[in-house]
């Protein structure tokens, strides 16, 4: 190490730590899912004391947004919780439209709901195939990555890009759908809802996997909410909130599903919760489809209000305003009242929340993300407490924290 | 666009009740109430909320205005599980003014104010742990202040 | 590792220039000198491997069998383990594990940002593996800093480790970063050292060949 950094100061305990070993867990670690520095004090294979150690993918995102007009910030949203990128681009969306006060046409909010849930699949498909991975059963990941490809394939074919689509953006979308991603969409969701008994069954009666995690990391109900936990691992210990439900945005509240719920707080618990809302979410999914009109001449992709959305490109041939509002917006962009909005939205992990401020320039003022893995990851000593190491790999992938998310 | 409801309103009379001069006042925008306390009380508004059914710390965050006199702006989010909805309380803090840290009243702030520590150089007071956690230890400077350019300081050797 | 300039081609020069190299091209075992005791036996072995031409197998053998080592930071890392899964299948070219210690094995694929904080543990990585080993520089962040340019990243990798492939994407496509294992692999068979850039080493030595994407087959089908 060089010598301009010093070691992070870890104040040794009372009681003589002589028989204790200290030992550092990442950053590079191929169980930490991220460079998240866990610093253990162990008695033999017992966690007396850990202390977790982030920061070390703090890319100043929140900074960095404050000098970039809010169409150019879109894209940072999405490079933070990196499994999840369009529902980071959701919650951006719906607070930039809730500052400039702007309503969107109702299929917009349709299409929002599908690939909000598609890309919940497809997180909760890379958690699965990491966990998996973490306890030993390594053919878990080679299953759910296979999913997943299929997935972001219906992203690659509507935005151009597999991950950081930044397709979901203030006043509306990007583009509107292929012609043929509707049909391409239910073949993608009849597959997977073939393959959902498959994926139930690799690992939910696995003694090896119950072994691993019943009675593993419990999480009581009273320190989730003292923790300020959100999202599958407080559903899991019984605290009965999911933003989709109980504050609906983007049209949520047309549809019908449940929010999977548990009282035992274990990881088997939280595994059990996120299976399960892989099944809701197909369900939502297909719903959604009925929903969506197919793409056409007139058909809303997007708001009207030329303050905020380019006029379409044939436009600016014939009509001097909508030269002049597409100049505008590509040189200065749009600029909403003064004032601060907070918008949440329910990403696989937890609470995700967008607190921005305007002062009336074309640039945001502040951008705060409040992100769920944040507050998990500070829970993570709570759960290990008087674990062996190999539990402590087992909450670690059950928390499903990601580090972009959580540096930011 | 939603409004804010008529028992939302009642919780800022009971702090101007509870309060007297240290509750500054409440604004209604976009659907959303923001209650203002000053520095002293900030604890006692934020275990007030908490027990008026506000239970759970959404966000604790700061923003700098640079060119006004109190500089910062340090602002908790809560929300009810219960009747679904969320209040936004805001302080007033100069430049190296301190605060009462909220950790008694909620253990997951901690990491929020360390995180505030870091980048705005706010100190909290009975803060248990108060040091950098998204930066390196021995960093210098807070970088999300709005004086702070966004390129690091000059002579960085990471560019 | 200094870069190494060209000379005016005399060969004296060269001859100098090839002693100043940590590596040269013409022998792969660590240069003379660096290891003390084994010095003596390195240098046999190695007038024994030149003798007989076996830099080829070795640089083959090499070529087909590089270990990645784990070092996925942030949203590239994600597509590095979509390369390693079932449909873009890394381990066809040789990449078979991806080592968790850096002990074991022959690449370092930088994929992410690296923030400052991180920046000593990444050269301390790049430190713990033994030689000879590659770093590829997978995505815009690692190559030069990508959409952060601020105080907490990195401006690219290469101020911190010699970078020998670098990938564009933000994150690069699989079908990229096998492209780049591919570059990486045509590099170590034609004998360039590692952390050296092919143009400069064809500069330093002109019966090397000068690779460009031109030199990779391209895909049948």
């Amino acid at each position: 190490m060089s010598s301009e950094t010093k070691a992070i100061e870890y104040s040794v305990q009372e009681e003589d730590p002589s028989g204790y070993t200290i030992v550092n867990m990442g950053p590079q670690h191929p169980s930490t899912h991220g460079v998240l520095r866990l610093i253990l004090t162990l008695d033999g294979e017992r966690v007396v004391r850990s202390e977790p150690d982030i920061g070390y993918l703090h890319t100043g995102i929140e900074k960095t947004a404050e000098v970039k007009t809010y169409q150019q910030a879109l894209t940072l949203t999405d490079r933070m919780d990196y499994l999840a990128p369009l529902s980071n681009n959701l919650g951006y969306s719906l607070a930039v439209e809730k500052l400039l006060g702007i309503e969107i046409p109702e299929r917009v909010s349709h299409i929002r709901v599908l690939l909000a849930e598609l890309q919940r699949i497809a997180s909760h498909m890379v958690w699965l195939g990491t966990s998996g991975l973490d306890a030993g059963a390594m053919s878990m990941f080679l299953y759910c990555f296979q999913e997943r490809e299929i997935i972001l394939d219906l992203f690659e074919a509507v935005s151009g890009v597999r991950m950081m689509t930044s397709y979901i953006q203030p006043g509306g979308l990007m583009a509107d759908l292929n012609p043929g991603f509707l049909e391409a969409a239910d073949k993608v969701l009849t597959e997977l809802e073939g393959k959902v008994d498959m994926y139930y069954g690799l690992l939910e009666k696995n003694p090896i996997w119950m072994e691993r995690t019943k009675g593993i990391g419990i999480l009581t109900p009273e320190v989730a909410r003292d923790f300020c936990i959100t999202g599958p691992v407080a559903r899991a210990s019984g605290v009965d909130w999911d933003l989709r439900r109980d504050r609906p945005y983007s049209a949520y509240d047309d549809y019908e599903f449940t929010v999977p719920i548990r009282t035992q707080g274990d990881s088997y618990a939280r595994y059990i919760v996120r299976m399960e809302e892989i099944e809701q979410s197909l369900k939502i999914c297909r719903q959604a489809l009925g929903k969506i009109t197919p793409p056409g001449i007139g058909v809303p992709y997007r708001t009207d209000d030329r303050k905020i959305v380019p006029p379409p490109k044939y436009e600016i041939q014939y009509s001097m305003e909508s030269l002049i509002h597409h100049f505008k917006l590509f040189t200065e962009g749009f600029t909403p009242p003064p004032g601060d909005v907070y918008q949440t939205v329910e990403s696989p992990r937890g609470e995700v929340g967008f607190h921005m401020v305007s002062d009336g320039s074309n640039k945001p003022y502040r951008m705060r993300v409040r992100t769920p893995s944040f507050t998990n990851v500070q829970l993570i000593p709570e759960l290990i407490q008087d674990l062996a190491l190999a539990d402590v790999v087992v909450i670690l992938a059950s928390i499903d924290f990601v580090l972009g998310d959580c540096d930011r | 666009m939603t409004t804010v409801s008529e028992e939302m309103r009642q919780l800022g009379y009971e702090l101007s009740a509870q309060f007297a001069d240290n509750f500054l006042g409440s604004r209604e925008d976009r659907g959303e109430l923001t209650l203002w306390v000053l520095p002293p009380v900030w604890r006692e508004a934020a275990r007030f909320l908490r027990d008026a059914g506000y239970n759970h710390l959404s966000d604790l965050t700061a923003v700098d205005y640079l060119d006004r006199d109190p500089r910062f702006d340090l602002m908790a989010i809560m929300a009810s599980h219960v009747k679904c909805d969320f209040v936004r309380l805001k302080t007033v803090l100069g430049l190296g003014e301190p605060v009462d840290s909220l950790v008694p009243v909620w253990t997951g702030s901690n990491w929020f104010e360390r995180e505030i520590y870091d980048l705005f150089g706010i100190e909290f007071q009975d803060h248990p742990d108060l040091k950098r956690i998204l930066l390196p230890a021995d960093y210098q400077g807070h970088p999300l202040r709005k004086d702070y350019p966004v390129t690091g300081p000059a002579g960085s050797r990471f560019r | 590792m200094e870069l190494v300039t060209p000379g005016d081609g005399g060969e004296q020069q060269q001859q100098q220039q090839q002693q100043q190299m940590l590596y040269s091209s013409d022998s792969f075992f660590p240069p003379q000198g660096r290891t003390s005791g084994f010095g003596f036996v390195t240098t046999t072995l190695s007038k024994v491997v030149d003798l007989l031409g076996a830099d080829k197998y070795i640089r083959l053998a090499r070529k087909h069998s590089v270990w990645p080592a784990l070092f996925g930071l942030a949203c590239c890392a994600i597509e590095m383990m979509a390369t390693s899964g079932s449909r873009f299948d890394i381990s066809r070219f040789g990449a078979e594990v991806f080592r968790a210690s850096p002990r074991q094995s022959d690449l370092m694929i930088v994929a992410g940002r690296v923030s400052i904080k991180m920046a000593p543990v990444l050269r301390q990585i790049y430190d713990q593996m033994p030689d000879p080993k590659w770093v590829i520089s997978m995505g815009a962040c690692a190559s030069c800093g990508g959409v952060f340019n601020n105080y907490a990243i990195v401006q690219g990798v290469d101020k911190i480790v010699p970078v020998d492939v670098y990938v564009a994407g933000c994150p690069p496509t699989p079908e990229a970063l096998i492209t780049a294992f591919n570059m990486l692999q045509e590099k170590i068979e034609h004998g360039i050292p590692p952390g050296v850039s092919p143009a400069v080493a064809h500069a330093e030595n002109p019966n090397l060949v000068r690779l460009d994407m031109a030199s990779i087959a391209p895909y049948p089908g």
